[in-house]
């Protein structure tokens, strides 16, 4: 008996999370899977109907702007915060003095929740109360800054907010990152009397790769499933200008009740992160056979 | 959240538990939770153990009604729905299509409700010829509230027509005041809208495009006028207005920052916690045009197990459209009685006035469910058009390109 135990004891503990995932993930997803075939409406029904789910989605407007808001927020959104992040590293690791209290501070905004972070820049895009009354007051009259309420460019604002929001976490990423590169090699390398960005661009950024990849994955399923920040800063709007398909798939299956809708949105929300993770576990359990 | 589920599980286990000897029970899913509200149903709650029944409150706020909704949702779900919900226009009949909804004909027979209701309201009380809601009030959404004095120093009568409208505005902005005070939001721009398809297209136009949504009608002459409307308003909206919420615009017209607001009637609440005073300080009209748009609210009663629930469901909506609790909760609530025999002389100006030009739109046909706010139309439908409203409001998207954008999203939403 004890023996037994002794050689099933993980298996035997690791049971109920394996099962609540299995039931509460992937037996999801399917019913989410099975529901998007559906016409349900106020009430999930299980009579399959065909793709006419779809069909409706990729028929509507709303939800082409919600699509292409996410290739934009989430393009500008992982390539700034990268690069920025990647620069705040660098510059942190010149053996600077302080260096913990300033490496506090960028991290910090990743304390506040995203809600928080929308409501802030809410105010300080707010063309009537924030930069551009301020800067107005200096007298500079013809000063406009009105991002925030024009459809054309609001989903920058919400690219700024969420760079502000998560470049720090990324520079901690990276400083770690720098950190762990081999001492000697950097040594070895100033010796033969290369210059600084030299051994940054030609032996310390190429040695990081799995941060960027890290990194990288991080930012990119914070981008997928934003949806607080949306409703803090903007509320979807001016219109429906800044709807992601988070934001999209909320209205439809909570203030719609088009639960079928919802749920097609949902699929193709999760066919976009598959897209990216699947091709990213591949590389990692190959690097491992390997 | 797991002590939460489980206080909830007891608190349930010890109301059924007691149900075997209690009189009349009821429980009431509702969302208003705010002050005025919360002092309203506060009215109802007390009316309703007077009578010896036991109630249970549940107040699910947020989201508009919408986490009430996946509350109620998840309560139908599970095969324990609550005796009432606080439900509203064609959401009645799409719960009733879910064979969840029960029969109170035998309590509306007896209290003749046939007789003192308006007939279209009384039309979102049934479903499919049974009494299944109760209603609570009357909202009328197409109303212009303006500030007195902005418009006295300006010589300006309350406009009529959309043309004087125009023609009013024109000399306020001229004048430096903001003509329309609005919020940036989607609902609110659905409302203005709703206000200008009645105003343009006249009571037949409305029903037949926002309530039998005939897609002739959306694409006619007479929509695009209405989109160009809407443009044109969009020039006397103030550049902060986008995601402003409904009270601070009002906020705008009393403090005589603008000049005029169109919203429906809960608009009046406001001025008067302001302490402003109806016809001195601030004035309501209908909206330029006739016909009257209503949102009414009402109780849904849903089909629950036990005598004494089904006592507690019947009791309740019996006390909710009895003339008493149509006074008390609608004097607190700013909106006028469902019942058309109430008394209303302690009711004001703004008040009488709805209720007359609900008696005098019902005998002529144009007393018409409001789309904006969920009377007209089922939450797919009625988002669509909104989504095309919002659109068009918030960008330089031309008349013409709306209504085809309207027809398609109408046509997409079933």
């Amino acid at each position: 008996m004890s023996e037994w135990l002794e050689n099933h004891l993980p298996k035997v503990v690791l049971a109920p999370s394996f099962i609540a995932v299995l039931i509460f993930v992937y037996g999801f997803i399917g019913w989410t899977a099975w529901v998007s075939l559906t016409r349900s409406k106020l009430l999930p029904k299980y009579e399959i109907k065909g793709f006419i789910q779809y069909e409706r989605l990729f028929d509507s407007p709303r939800w082409d702007t919600a699509i292409n808001n996410l290739y934009i927020f989430g393009a500008l959104f992982i390539v700034i915060a990268m690069v920025l992040g990647l620069l705040l590293a660098i510059l942190l690791d010149q053996k600077i003095r302080v260096e913990g209290a300033i490496r506090t501070i960028y991290l910090y905004p990743m304390a506040l929740s995203m809600i928080v972070t929308g409501t802030a820049w809410k105010w300080i895009l707010n063309p009537g109360l924030g930069i551009e009354s301020m800067v107005q007051g200096w007298g500079f009259t013809n000063f406009e800054f009105d991002w925030l309420v024009n459809p054309d460019y609001a989903i920058y604002t919400i690219v700024m907010a969420a760079i502000w929001q998560s470049s720090g976490f990324v520079m901690a990423l990276f400083l770690a990152g720098l950190r762990s590169v081999d001492g000697e090699i950097i040594k070895a390398a100033q010796v033969d009397g290369i210059p600084t960005w030299r051994i940054y661009t030609a032996i310390i950024i190429p040695s990081m790769a799995p941060i960027f990849l890290s990194a990288f994955i991080v930012l990119a399923h914070l981008a997928i499933k934003s949806f607080d920040l949306v409703i803090a800063l903007t509320g979807g709007g001016p219109g429906y200008a800044t709807d992601l398909p988070a934001t999209y798939m909320y209205a439809m299956a909570f203030s719609r009740g088009d639960i079928g809708q919802a749920a097609s949105s949902a699929m193709i929300m999760m066919l976009v992160v598959f897209a990216i993770v699947v091709p990213y576990l591949y590389s990692e359990l190959r690097a491992k056979n390997d | 959240m797991k002590r939460f589920a489980f206080a909830t599980v007891s608190t349930l286990a010890v109301v059924a538990g007691s149900s075997v000897l209690a009189g009349p029970q009821a429980e009431v899913l509702h969302w208003w939770t705010s002050g005025g509200e919360a002092k309203s149903v506060a009215v109802l709650q007390e009316e309703f153990a007077a009578n010896g029944g036991s109630w249970t409150d549940m107040p699910v706020a947020g989201g508009g009604g919408d986490a009430a909704m996946t509350a109620l949702r998840a309560r139908v779900l599970s095969g324990n729905a609550p005796t009432a919900v606080q439900l509203k226009g064609p959401a009645i009949q799409e719960w009733y299509e879910e064979g969840v909804l029960a029969d109170i004909s035998s309590v509306a027979e007896a209290e003749g409700w046939a007789d003192v209701l308006p007939a279209s309201i009384a039309g979102h009380m049934k479903c499919e010829g049974t009494w299944c809601a109760a209603p609570v009030n009357v909202h009328r959404v197409d109303w212009i509230w303006a500030n007195a004095d902005v418009l006295a120093a300006n010589g300006i009568e309350m406009p009529t027509t959309w043309d004087e409208f125009n023609a009013a505005a024109d000399k306020l902005q001229a004048a430096g005041v903001i003509p329309l005070a609005h919020g940036g939001q989607a609902w609110q721009d659905a409302t203005v809208f709703e206000t200008v398809v009645l105003g343009i297209g006249g009571p037949e136009f409305f029903q037949k495009a926002l309530v039998d949504l005939d897609p002739e009608a959306l694409t006619s002459d007479t929509m695009v006028q209405v989109f160009d409307q809407m443009r044109t308003l969009r020039g006397y909206v103030d550049e902060n207005f986008s995601g402003r919420d409904w009270n601070l615009a009002t906020a705008m017209v009393m403090n005589g920052e603008a000049a005029f607001q169109i919203m429906g009637d809960w608009a009046k609440g406001e001025f008067l916690a302001a302490g402003k005073k109806p016809g001195e300080d601030f004035l309501c009209a209908s909206t330029p045009g006739d016909g009257y748009l209503y949102n009414v609210d009402s109780f849904a009663m849903f089909d629950v197990e036990g005598d004494d629930k089904k006592a507690g469901q019947d009791l309740l909506a019996k006390l909710i459209v009895a003339p008493n609790f149509q006074k008390v909760f609608n004097l607190n609530k700013g909106s006028i009685p469902a019942r058309t025999d109430v008394a209303l002389d302690d009711f004001d100006i703004c008040a009488n006035l709805s209720a007359e030009d609900m008696g005098s739109t019902s005998d002529a046909g144009s007393l018409l469910p409001s789309y904006a706010h969920g009377m007209a139309l089922r939450g797919s439908q009625s988002g669509a058009i909104t989504d095309v409203v919002t659109a068009h409001f918030n960008s330089d998207m031309s008349s013409a390109d709306a209504v085809q954008q309207l027809a398609a999203a109408v046509a997409n939403s079933y």
